[in-house]
């Protein structure tokens, strides 16, 4: 099944990013997750985000646009990255999700895609 | 002619309810469907034993209709979109030759660890055990676990619809994954018959009982190197062995130690005495084992000398160490009082000890019990009171009043 691992992280895992001392542990910890993954054999297209600040949210209201600074929802674990990738099972989904850094502090969440019919 | 017909497809649709669901959701890799589908080939039976006769093989030929609405289903669905993949799965199962008379594997445990899948969440567990494995439907399992039978049976919905999407894996787990998944298992088959348990009128928890040991001897039966699941087994067959004797005959509470033990079902008795050994053999001690050791020594009485009371206190101590809860916290206390004296009980019950005692019904009747036994008769009353006042069962109600003199 093609899955997408939606990684939330916390603020202190945004800080961590530019901190001069936890920056290069956090970005090891990234780095071997996925040099791990792909020796695994896993194919993965995603990466990181930017911190929530530089997310803008668009709105059509009464076709009307309407922007707003910030990502759609605030809350203590946003979106700090994503991958989708294929893998047999929600179990090895899951030891997957288990090894990623964000999981020890923030979270990751598991969402198989929705396999669309090819058209016509 | 008729009623034979309809007495043969209600003893298939009871016996072979869950082994003909695991089979065709296995396949269809699809819980909702595949109900859907057995249930219209149990009306077709309805309509075809009384006129053609009962067929030599019930199951194969439920299996059979099933997978025939199945395959209408998906063909219809087809119509408008991509076959699915659920179909797809079908088709190729059909092909083979159909099983005839030769009965198929019985799948009921694949059917178990998905329902105890780390990734539903824990209070529907149990419930859908039951559903899919034993066929009961949500307004029953609802009123066992004290919840409103439309929200049970919209919680067994979204936790179906979670098996269907999420990815899960269908096949038996094998290895260090099935020593990670079989507690989910047997906890939930613990919980649909603990659920049971507190209903002990006669009948009670809807026949419920009954049923969950059914569970406990799927799991027991197909897993025979795990020690834990005969333990389990051996657990539900010394408390069913006690359930004529639980009720006086006038509805009343009796507790274990002064329950009438001719009315003792000697020969569940004895095939938990055989578990229980042959879980011994196995060299894994658990939980369930050590519960089912105490059940054991509670009914000892009865086949011979009584249990060295300081054994059953170290089973408890034992048990304290793999499961620290309410209930194994305060059973503890209430067999070190009677090992080692009231003092020595109070002093364990009050010796810390999970959160949530303060609302607990027995830690109160067991703290009244042991201030009874050490003379601080006011005390106890006023524990009796409180443990009466926390009581849900009218009948444990009246034997709490009674004991504490303020019945």
């Amino acid at each position: 099944m093609k899955v997408t691992f939606l990684i939330r992280e916390t603020s202190e895992g945004f800080a961590s990013r530019t901190d001069p001392e936890r920056a290069p542990a956090y970005w090891a910890a990234y780095a071997a997750y996925f040099d791990a993954l792909r020796e695994a054999g896993f194919q993965i297209q995603g990466g990181a985000l930017q911190p929530p600040h530089a997310a803008t949210t668009v709105r059509v209201r009464d076709g009307k646009r309407v922007v707003q600074d910030g990502p759609h929802a605030t809350s203590k674990e946003e979106l700090g990255g994503y991958f989708t990738t294929e893998m047999p099972d929600l179990e090895t989904a899951l030891r997957w999700a288990e090894r990623c850094p964000a999981a020890e502090y923030g979270c990751v969440e598991v969402v198989p895609n929705l396999e669309m019919a090819p058209r016509g | 002619m008729a009623e034979d017909a309809l007495r043969a497809a209600e003893a298939s649709a009871r016996d072979a309810y869950g082994r003909l669901l695991a089979r065709l959701a296995l396949r269809a890799r699809d819980i909702d469907t595949a109900e859907d589908a057995l249930s219209d080939a149990f009306a077709d039976a309805l309509r075809a034993w009384p006129r053609d006769g009962v067929p030599r093989n019930p199951e194969a030929w439920l299996l059979t209709a099933a997978r025939r609405r199945l395959l209408d289903g998906a063909r219809r669905e087809g119509a408008r979109r991509r076959l699915s993949e659920a179909a797809a799965a079908l088709l190729a199962a059909t092909e083979q030759p159909m099983p005839g008379d030769t009965p198929f594997a019985d799948e009921r445990l694949e059917m178990m660890f998905l329902c105890a899948h780390p990734a539903l969440s824990q209070e529907v567990r149990a419930p859908l055990m039951l559903q899919v494995v034993l066929g009961f439907d949500a307004a029953a399992i609802g009123s066992v676990f004290l919840v409103p039978p439309s929200t049970m049976g919209q919680r067994l919905v979204r936790a179906k619809a979670r098996i269907r999407d999420s990815g899960m894996r269908f096949e038996r787990p094998s290895g260090s994954e099935l020593a990670e998944r079989l507690p989910f298992v047997l906890d939930a088959v613990y919980a649909a018959y603990g659920a049971a348990w507190e209903d002990a009128a006669p009948g009670g928890g809807g026949g419920l009982g009954g049923e969950a040991l059914a569970l406990a001897e799927v799991a027991a039966e197909h897993l025979p190197g795990e020690a834990e699941a005969k333990g389990l087994l051996a657990l539900i067959l010394y408390c069913e062995s006690r359930r004529r004797a639980r009720r006086s005959e006038g509805g009343e509470f009796v507790p274990v130690s002064e329950q009438d033990a001719a009315l003792w079902d000697r020969g569940a008795h004895q095939r938990a005495e055989g578990l229980l050994r042959d879980a011994a053999r196995l060299g894994r001690p658990g939980r369930y084992q050590t519960e089912a050791a105490i059940q054991s020594a509670l009914m000892a009485r009865a086949f011979g000398p009584p249990a060295d009371s300081a054994m059953v206190a170290a089973l408890h101590d034992a048990l304290l160490r793999t499961e620290i809860s309410a209930g194994a916290w305060v059973a503890r206390a209430a067999a070190r009082g009677a090992a080692f004296g009231p003092g020595a009980g109070l002093a364990a019950l009050e010796a810390g000890g999970p959160a949530g005692l303060a609302d607990y019904q027995p830690y109160w009747a067991v703290r009244a019990d042991l201030l009874a036994r050490a003379g601080r008769r006011e005390e106890a009353e006023r524990a009796y009171e409180r443990a009466a006042g926390l009581a849900t069962d009218p009948a444990v109600r009246r034997f709490l009043r009674r004991r504490g003199g303020i019945g």
